[in-house]
């Protein structure tokens, strides 16, 4: 009883908060509404039985994954006005693509059949005396292993990707080399002379400084190209 | 050889370490500063506190209203007004110090010809309200009364440096 | 009576509260002395002797501080987001005590004794910078919303190696149960042979509570107080009660992965039980104050330098040394 009205209440406010999601005029509010979703997504999973997931869409979706949108959309500068002024223009094809995407999902559920034995494996979700984590565990690492993997290679190629096309090192900029600067011992940077009384530091040489290795002179015309941003050379 | 050392020295944090030693000694050092109000630091015979009006020994007040001090002070704070008493002594009838303009800076007690205004060892005298720190004559005088062994011994101890 | 508060409603809802207040009272009391504590070891440190006029030493001090603040008026800026501005303190507040529902405080002592135990503590940590990201968006304030971006990718980077420590610990537990992991420590404190993970973890924690040297997002030298400049009274005392008890969450959380939570070292005085935890967290909570008490800031590029490039490939690699140790050990615990 208490499980059936906790189920509705938690996929009312999940559906309500999607809507707001899409709905909200400031993209900050649609973003803390899509965390809301989650949350009640979350509590859905705990009370199908599914605990790790359910923590593990809290920790991956809400803890990383939205916090770098709102960090995104918090710098965002929304022209409200212009977002409105496409608005027309935009509706054919918006409307179009989102026919289209209704026609096929239609398709999908009129064809959608239950596997023969899918009522059984709804009784007993995880094998008897297992908990859920390692029965995952156990269908994830044998016979999904391959499909799980290429999932992971996928993340990482796009995880090089994204740092290949973004990663430029300017020549202009100068980087503090931490290791080099932690490892300079005081002998090889600090003489200590001893003055003679009344003697100024002109008179015993001047100033000494110890070498530090300079950064290569730019080229003028290099530091132009790379200032546009192509990074192509 | 060095490359190892310096390794070994960095993985194992040697330097955060000897940066929290430091501070652990100092932990249980003697503490630099004291229990205020219930502990004083030592003050010196010349310091510039509270202000107070001294009187001679017989209880006849020194000052002879020759408004030296009110000509001298930076901050005219002091404000002095002079009428003969029945006995045709020249003595103030009026003499206010506005605290709050006060800058402690003791040209006063300095110009003062016969050590009647003085700054005294007193530093606590902060008050609620504004109207509490213009000083007149009777405050002044009763600040001498109350601070008068104090003032006398200072007096005495700085008088060979004068 | 066993009966009547396990079996009737009304007693399950009684027992329940009950167990929220005897968890939650004492937390706040910790978290007011916390900062008393602070302010007394700050001071020796710096050879000052600190506060110590209220009460005798100065032991009510915590409690003139929450008098004073109770009074304060709440200030909300012009132009901010109200809503989420009174929204923010309170759900830095909330995460902090909410994540106390797993910690076992001795054998079978725990108001909710999960499967899961472990990741819903690493859920509820790192929901917490929403609480700084909210603040600092709604104020309307530059320095506020510094503070916020800089939390936010301040916490994204050091969870990941937290993440890495985690998984190091569940390899050799197996089990993703609080009270298990302690019980898997009979023998050896997990922070003898995972001690370089020991470090990552508890210096991961300094981040994520925001404590010196990891104090970025607050950084009064530079952006004044960071996400709470805007906040005045009660609404800033929530997020001062949220940091110091996730201070304390945070401790709790590394005594339990590596210092044998409950259990006495070398077995002994199995009869203290809660005593020994209270023990590491204070040994924990004034190693945080020290290393407030002696580090420098970092500046914001050393820090995600730390985080990415020495903590992640580093835990990466201990994590793979650790689980390939077990395995050609033949250590591996026992699962089903």
């Amino acid at each position: 009883m208490i499980t059936q009205i906790l189920f509705y209440l938690f996929a009312v406010v999940l559906l309500g908060s999607a809507a707001a999601v899409v709905s909200a005029r400031n993209p900050v509010h649609s973003v803390l509404f899509l965390i809301l979703a989650f949350f009640n997504a979350a509590a859905l999973f705990l009370i199908a039985g599914a605990e790790f997931l359910a923590m593990i869409l809290v920790i991956v979706y809400v803890g990383a994954v939205a916090v770098l949108f709102l960090f995104v959309v918090m710098m965002l500068d929304v022209d409200f006005a212009e977002l409105r002024s496409g608005f027309q223009r935009y509706l054919p094809v918006g409307a179009t693509v989102g026919a289209v995407l209704l026609i096929e999902l239609g398709l999908v559920l009129s064809g959608w059949t239950f596997a023969t034995d899918s009522a059984h494996l709804r009784m007993s979700p995880a094998p008897v005396g297992m908990s859920n984590t390692e029965a995952l565990g156990r269908i994830l690492y044998t016979d999904y292993v391959f499909l799980f993997q290429i999932a992971g290679l996928i993340l990482l190629v796009a995880m090089i990707g994204a740092i290949v096309l973004t990663l430029r090192r300017r020549k202009t900029s100068r980087h503090q080399i931490i290791r080099v600067q932690t490892e300079r011992a005081v002998t090889e940077t600090l003489e200590m002379i001893p003055a003679p009384l009344g003697a100024g530091v002109a008179s015993m040489g001047g100033y000494r400084r110890p070498k530090v290795a300079e950064p290569e002179p730019v080229v003028a015309e290099e530091a132009e190209a790379e200032g546009h941003g192509h990074g192509h050379h | 050889m060095a490359f190892i050392d310096r390794t070994a020295r960095s993985l194992l944090l040697g330097e955060l370490l000897a940066g929290l030693g430091l501070t652990l000694r100092y932990f249980f050092k003697q503490k630099a500063t004291i229990n205020y109000p219930y502990e004083k630091g030592p003050i010196s015979p010349r310091f510039k506190g509270e202000h107070a009006l001294r009187r001679y020994p017989n209880g006849e007040e020194r000052c002879i209203a020759c408004k030296l001090c009110e000509a001298i002070c930076p901050a005219q704070a002091i404000t002095i007004e002079a009428e003969p008493r029945s006995d045709g002594s020249r003595r103030t009838t009026r003499y206010d110090i506005d605290m709050t303009k006060c800058i402690y800076c003791g040209l006063c007690e300095e110009a003062c010809p016969v050590d009647a205004i003085v700054e005294g060892p007193n530093f606590e005298f902060a008050t609620e309200t504004r109207e509490e720190l213009l000083y007149n004559k009777d405050k002044l005088l009763a600040n001498g009364d109350r601070w008068e062994p104090e003032i006398a011994r200072r007096l005495e101890l700085d008088a060979p440096y004068r | 009576m066993y009966e009547f508060f396990h079996d009737t409603n009304l007693g399950l809802v009684l027992l329940t509260v009950g167990e929220c207040l005897a968890l939650l009272v004492p937390l706040l009391i910790a978290v007011a002395y916390l900062t008393y504590a602070e302010r007394k070891v700050l001071a020796a440190i710096q050879l000052r002797k600190g506060p110590n006029v209220v009460g005798p030493f100065g032991l009510l001090q915590p409690f003139a501080d929450a008098l004073k603040m109770l009074t304060k008026e709440t200030i909300i800026p012009s132009g901010s987001n109200r809503v989420l501005f009174l929204l923010a303190p309170m759900l830095t507040f909330l995460l902090a005590m909410l994540a106390w529902a797993v910690i076992p405080v001795n054998a079978g002592w725990v108001a909710a004794d999960i499967n899961v135990g472990i990741l819903y503590l690493f859920a509820i940590s790192s929901l917490g910078v929403y609480g700084i990201i909210i603040a600092g968006w709604a104020s309307n304030s530059k320095y506020a919303f510094l503070g916020a971006l800089r939390s936010a990718a301040q916490m994204v980077s050091y969870e990941v190696s937290m993440g890495f420590v985690l998984v190091s610990v569940l390899l050799c537990v197996g089990s993703l149960n609080l009270s298990d992991i302690v019980l898997a420590q009979r023998h050896i404190w997990f922070c003898i042979p995972l001690l370089p993970m020991f470090v990552i973890f508890f210096v991961s924690a300094l981040a994520e509570t925001n404590r010196s040297p990891f104090d970025l997002p607050e950084g009064e030298s530079e952006i004044v107080a960071g996400f709470f400049v805007e906040y005045s009274s009660m609404s800033f005392g929530l997020f001062f009660l949220g940091e110091y008890a996730n201070m304390i969450l945070m401790s709790a959380m590394t005594s339990i992965l590596f210092l044998g939570g409950w259990l006495g070292p070398f077995g002994l005085l199995p009869q203290l039980g809660p005593l020994w935890l209270i023990l590491k967290i204070c040994v924990l909570l004034f190693l945080f104050i020290w290393i407030r008490g002696t580090m420098p800031r970092y500046r914001y590029d050393q820090l995600m330098r730390l985080g990415w490039k020495v903590f992640l490939p580093f835990s990466l690699l201990w994590l793979v040394l650790t689980a390939g140790a077990l395995l050609a050990f033949g250590w591996l615990p026992n699962v089903a």
